[in-house]
């Protein structure tokens, strides 16, 4: 079925191109990284983890969201979203690559990546993360070729691959808390340490992931045959604006919890990070924007006339997105350095080559996302079935 | 054959690739160092004979590398003295690193990377 | 004996998962060197310790000294960036105020000079190291003697321990450290980019039965010993001193001991 990948028109040829190239530059740039070091980053002493792991840490939310279309799917028989499930494990897999290469980029010796195998650590987390994601790769790959190579022959999946489904679904939910882990057990961050930690990125990212979804959904529907159907795009929508509400939520709870306890040391990653303090504030618009798109998309998603009208669905499906994207791949992560363990600030912010390689890793994946949609999409129009009857 | 301009046009151009090395250093000679003339008897710190050294030297440093940081085992007794498992102040206390390790390495093209932090007293200034 | 290529493929695939799992039993033998149990207070017979008496710390120079020391025999670079000081800043000892290092022991009232005065910071080999528990390749562990050393070999530079870590004592190679060394001592390795280092109570003195390198140039400020002898010298300091250790509230039982003083600025 790869096959379908070579074969296309130009808007696709464009993309695959434009997509390489920006991808060549973030490799070009990383052998500069590999030979001068982490130093061309932001990262300092004090701010160790930057824009390569936050931007890992959402985008395992974006690979746990999968699990939004499986479980209507598979396990409820929701058949709106037979055309739509395929994209999600797709994503899945597009998102838990751009992971993986986040983390190798930025390992200070990646060369020595095979000592987490060589020297397994259970009580690290770091050691659960990488098995579990390998794991999730592993298994949305199977997956998805083997559920998509069974349509296009007409014949139903082997009887294996429904046993692996219902893996897939508690195992999307370990990758988050996993991840969520790395942060919620370190003694001595404020801003990291709270139970909710768990709870709230599986919250944003059971809202970003199926917003990107319907943002791909559309942009689908726009340039290729494939169409997913209105009413499966507004059952995922519905679950956008659930999982958002209970995100914003949440949010508001850790406020709470900061600002009545008064406790100085809770509340200063949040003054940081949305007023400044001592004269630093290089985050506070970035996150101010954040709580606006976040507003804004609850304004949208919530009033069934807003949801139903799909050009406000899309600008309100970007609004979370870019308000999760900024909340969880900066906020979150340097929130957690600033103030640092001496209650002084050192400030961070992402260089241009630490901002190439990231372009880079994020245009991989859109690679891998384009190529695995290309096939799905050609597979479906070979058989006439590229159009949902929902 | 299918598109057989583009397929052998393709194999000679991999093939002038891969033998690059190969027909670039026709005629050029480079004198292999000196293998070690000690009795195979002879042995030495880490008790691998000197003969066997070039082979297994890797494999004490490893060794050596866990007993000293790992385990905090720092010295080794041979022939009623003690010995500091190091590089820096066992090996090249008595050897000259250029002579003992570089010559080898220099003539295989192998650059370890033991010498990233690793380093000796003849190089002064890094 | 007739058998299909499916069923061949079965058969071999689950005796490979079996080969597998039955070589991942390894994965799940406990290792030696993580840290202990949670609560519990160490009964090693030896547990490095130390007590800083900051009262005998009094001139820039009595901290320079302590500094120095060991930064020279380390091969520690000396990062001075342009413009933010602490940007690739590589520290195994260093200086600061009560307020940095206590900042959840501070009242607004101490006396002026107490304020300003500085103490010496390092790693505190906690019995219950926080770092220790999340590095994923065991690069730093604990050893028996209740140090937690670093293997420079294995580290793969992921810098998890530095976020665990509650009291910033670690630094990383941002950049290859070797231009920045002042002055090398060839005893002693350099690190390179790409990896975690931190104070080790100088391990390499201590097996030649040496004393730390801080604490030799602190003329008597700086006391190391035994935590686990009820006659070593630091626990008969810690019997007749009142000493604060470092966020205590934590549970990582740090091991190094600070006699703030402060009365001296009383009057």
């Amino acid at each position: 079925m790869l096959d379908k990948a070579l074969k296309g028109g130009k808007k696709y040829w464009t993309l695959v191109i434009v997509l390489a190239a920006m991808s060549g530059v973030g490799v070009i740039t990383y052998l500069d990284q590999l030979k001068t070091g982490l130093g061309i980053t932001g990262m300092s002493r004090d701010v160790s983890w930057g824009f390569y792991i936050s931007q890992f840490t959402f985008l395992v939310g974006v690979a746990a969201s999968a699990v939004m279309l499986v479980i209507p799917y598979y396990l409820h028989h929701f058949k709106k979203f037979s055309k739509m499930v395929i994209l999600g494990e797709f994503l899945a897999v597009a998102a838990v690559t751009m992971c993986m290469l986040f983390i190798v980029v930025d390992m200070g010796q990646p060369m020595r990546i095979l000592n987490v195998i060589l020297y397994p650590t259970p009580n690290s987390i770091l050691f659960w993360d990488a098995t579990v994601l390998n794991g999730y790769l592993v298994l949305n790959i199977v997956i998805g070729w083997a559920t998509l190579h069974a349509e296009k022959k007409g014949t139903p999946p082997a009887s294996w691959v429904k046993p692996l489904i219902y893996l897939s679904i508690p195992w999307a939910v370990s990758i988050h808390t996993v991840t969520a882990f790395l942060y919620a057990g370190i003694p001595g961050r404020h801003f990291w340490l709270t139970a909710i930690m768990a709870a709230r990125f599986l919250a944003s990212a059971f809202s970003g992931g199926p917003a990107l979804l319907i943002i791909l959904s559309l942009i689908l529907r726009k340039n290729t045959s494939f169409d997913p159907g209105k009413e499966p795009i507004q059952a995922v929508a519905k679950i956008v604006t659930y999982a958002m509400i209970a995100n914003v939520f949440f949010i508001l709870l850790e406020v709470f919890t900061a600002f009545y306890s008064n406790i100085p040391g809770h509340m200063h990653a949040f003054e940081y990070l949305f007023a400044g303090i001592e004269g630093y504030g290089k985050l506070v618009p970035l996150m101010w924007t954040s709580v606006i798109c976040a507003v804004v998309s609850l304004f949208l998603l919530i009033p069934y006339k807003f949801r139903e009208n799909e050009n406000l669905l899309i600008i309100a499906c970007v609004a979370v997105f870019v308000s999760l994207w900024i909340d969880k791949g900066f906020g979150l992560v340097v929130g957690g350095f600033v103030p640092n363990m001496f209650g002084t600030v050192t400030e961070y912010w992402p260089t241009g080559k630490e901002s190439l390689i990231t372009l880079g890793i994020w245009s991989i994946g859109f690679l891998v996302l384009t190529i695995l949609y290309k096939v799905a999409v050609s597979v479906r129009e070979e058989l006439g079935t590229a159009k949902s009857e929902h | 054959m299918y598109n057989g301009g583009k397929i052998i046009a393709g194999l000679i151009i991999f093939i002038a690739l891969v033998t690059f090395p190969f027909y670039t250093n026709v005629g050029k000679t480079i004198e292999a160092p000196a293998a070690p003339d000690a009795a195979p008897d002879d042995m030495h710190i880490g008790n691998i004979p000197i003969v066997k050294m070039r082979g297994e030297h890797m494999k004490l440093l490893d060794q050596w590398r866990d007993e000293v940081v790992r385990k905090g085992e720092r010295f080794v007794e041979y022939d009623g003295d003690q010995y500091e498992k190091s590089i820096q102040n066992g090996c090249l206390s008595c050897h000259s690193k250029q002579e003992f390790c570089g010559k080898c390495h220099n003539f295989v093209g192998i650059d370890p990377y033991c010498w990233d932090c690793h380093f000796s007293e003849e190089e002064g200034q890094l | 004996m007739k058998i299909d290529r499916r069923k061949f493929l079965k058969m071999a695939g689950f005796t490979g998962m079996g080969l597998g799992l039955s070589a991942a039993d390894m994965l799940f033998k406990a290792p030696a060197e993580a840290s202990s149990g949670h609560s519990a207070v160490s009964t090693a017979a030896v547990r490095r310790a130390m007590v800083i008496d900051a009262r005998k710390l009094k001139t820039d120079e009595d901290y320079k000294r302590i500094v120095d020391a060991c930064h020279s025999i380390h091969n520690v670079p000396t990062l001075i960036p342009e413009k933010d000081t602490v940007k690739h800043e590589i520290k195994w000892i260093w200086t600061d105020t009560y307020s940095r290092l206590f900042p959840d022991q501070v009242n607004h009232y101490h006396p002026e000079g107490f304020k300003q005065k500085l103490f010496p910071l390092l790693c505190n080999h906690c019995e219950h190291p926080p770092c220790v528990r999340v590095c994923p390749t065991k690069a730093t562990f604990k050893r028996p003697d209740g140090i937690v050393q670093q293997d420079m070999h294995r580290c793969i530079g992921c810098r998890f321990c530095m976020a665990a870590c509650p009291f910033g004592a670690r630094s990383f190679n941002f950049i290859d450290p070797r231009p920045y060394i002042t002055e090398l001592n060839t005893e002693y390795p350099t690190r390179t980019m790409g990896v975690v280092e931190k104070c080790t109570f100088c391990s390499e003195r201590l097996e030649k039965g040496l004393e730390p390198a801080c604490v030799e140039a602190s003329n008597g400020a700086l006391v190391f010993g035994n935590l686990n002898d009820p006659e070593s010298e630091v626990r008969k300091i810690l019997k007749t001193h009142f000493t604060l250790q470092r966020k205590p509230e934590l549970g990582t039982m740090p091991s190094v001991f600070y006699v703030i003083g402060g009365d001296e600025y009383a009057g």
